[in-house]
């Protein structure tokens, strides 16, 4: 097994990222700490995806700094299911069974079955991942960072192409993993999903950090004009 | 005696020049992937100088002429070649490597191609995961395998069609290193068209085969793996 130190808390300090000559995020300064879901709102463009790439050290800040309490990359017990997820050309289970000894853990059947199973997606293992609907592949996706056992999962989007039922799935196995412990870091442009996961809601708009509010006050009293307009359902761009 | 008879009464002449040529275009094609899937994935995700002109060159040389390869292959293998000391010229190894230098081209740049295609694709996840260099190519070679085995009857069906690699350097010297192109040119210069014809249809009907195959293993691959 690999080291279980924290990777928590995760600190952003003056945090940019520059893609060229477009800056994408400019001078983010947050805390991720342990606790309920942190939900990255805000419109197409904000900088919530690299926001949640920059935290999972897939990308690297062209400005500020960010600190893990884990600084080991390869031993962070951190997870993250895209928006879009890759389905490995091999059956669901072999997909968890990969990703099982990835993590340096056990890949029994038997784990296999229990993590399907959290999913709902037991009676399906032996079919291609490829073949599952966009919903299952999302529940897969999420089975495959759960057999990380992480400490920190990081979602981009995870419902953004999904119907209601499949986002109710999805959102009953995020919420669970939060239940048990895991902290949740959700990207979600789902105002209603944001209100029904979120601890505390962090709003971006045109690359910077606008408003970070624990989810009750945000959503009662926004404390930026930008936030309020977002909240009311007005588009801002 | 027609080139139907002779397929179908299973005249031994003409069989075990398929033999040969079965034995001599597999072996190739196993040496060729051998060194070309490797080279390709190692192209593919490793960056260093050069290296978009050994893709240019990779990708050129697949068009490759036969007999330029075969020319070559004899300068090597001949008794004042660098390799003549392992007396292989006019021997059925010679065909081997002839034709191996000629596909293995083929399957590195095309596995080049795929690898790097599917890694855009898995890049993040793979990284994500954690999963360490080697890991990646292992993982990278599994799900491209079907692929990888398309490349490989592709490299193949090149190969057994080719004439001027394995005349120059097998020598075309009956019951030894006659394979059935080389049977087929030479029969045809002879006026023997029955023997000609026959060992067409049969080379016809391995590369339909072949093919066949190809096109079943990418049907099974989507079915069972998605």
């Amino acid at each position: 097994m690999r080291d279980l130190a924290s990777t928590l808390p995760i600190v952003l300090a003056g945090v940019g990222f520059a893609a060229g000559e477009v800056c994408i995020l400019r001078d983010v300064t947050l805390s991720i700490e342990p606790g309920p879901p942190t939900v990255l709102i805000g419109p197409n463009g904000s900088g919530k995806t690299t926001l949640i790439k920059l935290a999972m050290g897939l990308l690297a800040p062209t400005a500020g700094t960010i600190r893990w309490e884990q600084p080991e990359p390869a031993v962070r017990r951190q997870a993250i299911v895209f928006q879009k997820p890759v389905m490995l050309r091999r059956s669901a289970g072999s997909n968890v069974a990969f990703a099982l000894k990835a993590a340096g853990r056990t890949a029994d059947m038997a784990t296999v079955a229990r993590l399907l199973d959290r999913v709902g997606l037991a009676p399906l293992a032996a079919r291609p991942a490829r073949r599952l609907s966009g919903g299952e592949q999302q529940r897969l996706a999420l089975a495959r960072a759960l057999a990380r056992d992480p400490e920190v999962l990081f979602l981009d989007e995870p419902t953004a192409s999904l119907d209601p039922a499949a986002t109710k799935a999805v959102e009953d196995i995020v919420a669970s993993a939060a239940a048990g412990g895991v902290k949740v870091v959700m990207a979600t442009h789902d105002l209603g999903q944001a209100r029904r996961l979120a601890g505390d809601v962090v709003f971006l708009a045109r690359g910077r950090l606008i408003e970070h509010a624990p989810a009750a006050r945000f959503f009662a009293a926004p404390a930026t004009p930008e936030a309020r307009s977002f909240v009311a359902g007005e588009l801002v761009i | 005696m027609s080139a139907f008879d002779l397929v179908l009464s299973g005249d031994p002449k003409l069989y075990s020049i398929v033999a040969l040529s079965l034995y001599v275009t597999v072996s190739a094609t196993l040496a060729a992937c051998a060194a070309g899937l490797p080279l390709g994935a190692l192209v593919a995700l490793t960056r260093f100088p050069g290296r978009h002109s050994l893709i240019v060159l990779l990708n050129g040389c697949m068009g490759l002429p036969p007999v330029v390869v075969g020319l070559l292959v004899y300068l090597m293998l001949s008794r004042a070649g660098p390799l003549g000391d392992l007396g292989l010229l006019f021997t059925p190894p010679a065909m081997i490597v002839a034709q191996a230098v000629l596909i293995a081209p083929i399957v590195a740049a095309l596995t080049r191609q795929l690898i790097e295609d599917l890694w855009s694709e898995y890049r993040d996840e793979l990284t994500a995961m954690a999963i360490g260099p080697v890991a990646r190519v292992a993982t990278l070679l599994w799900d491209a395998r079907f692929s990888l085995v398309t490349i490989a009857l592709a490299g193949f069906g090149r190969a057994a069609a080719e004439v001027g690699a394995v005349m120059i350097v097998g020598g075309n010297i009956d019951g030894f290193t006659r394979v059935m192109t080389t049977t087929i040119a030479l029969e045809t210069s002879k006026g023997d068209l029955p023997l000609a014809m026959g060992l067409g249809l049969v080379l016809i009907a391995v590369i339909l085969l072949v093919n066949a195959m190809a096109w079943a293993v990418r049907g099974w691959s989507e079915r069972h793996a998605g």
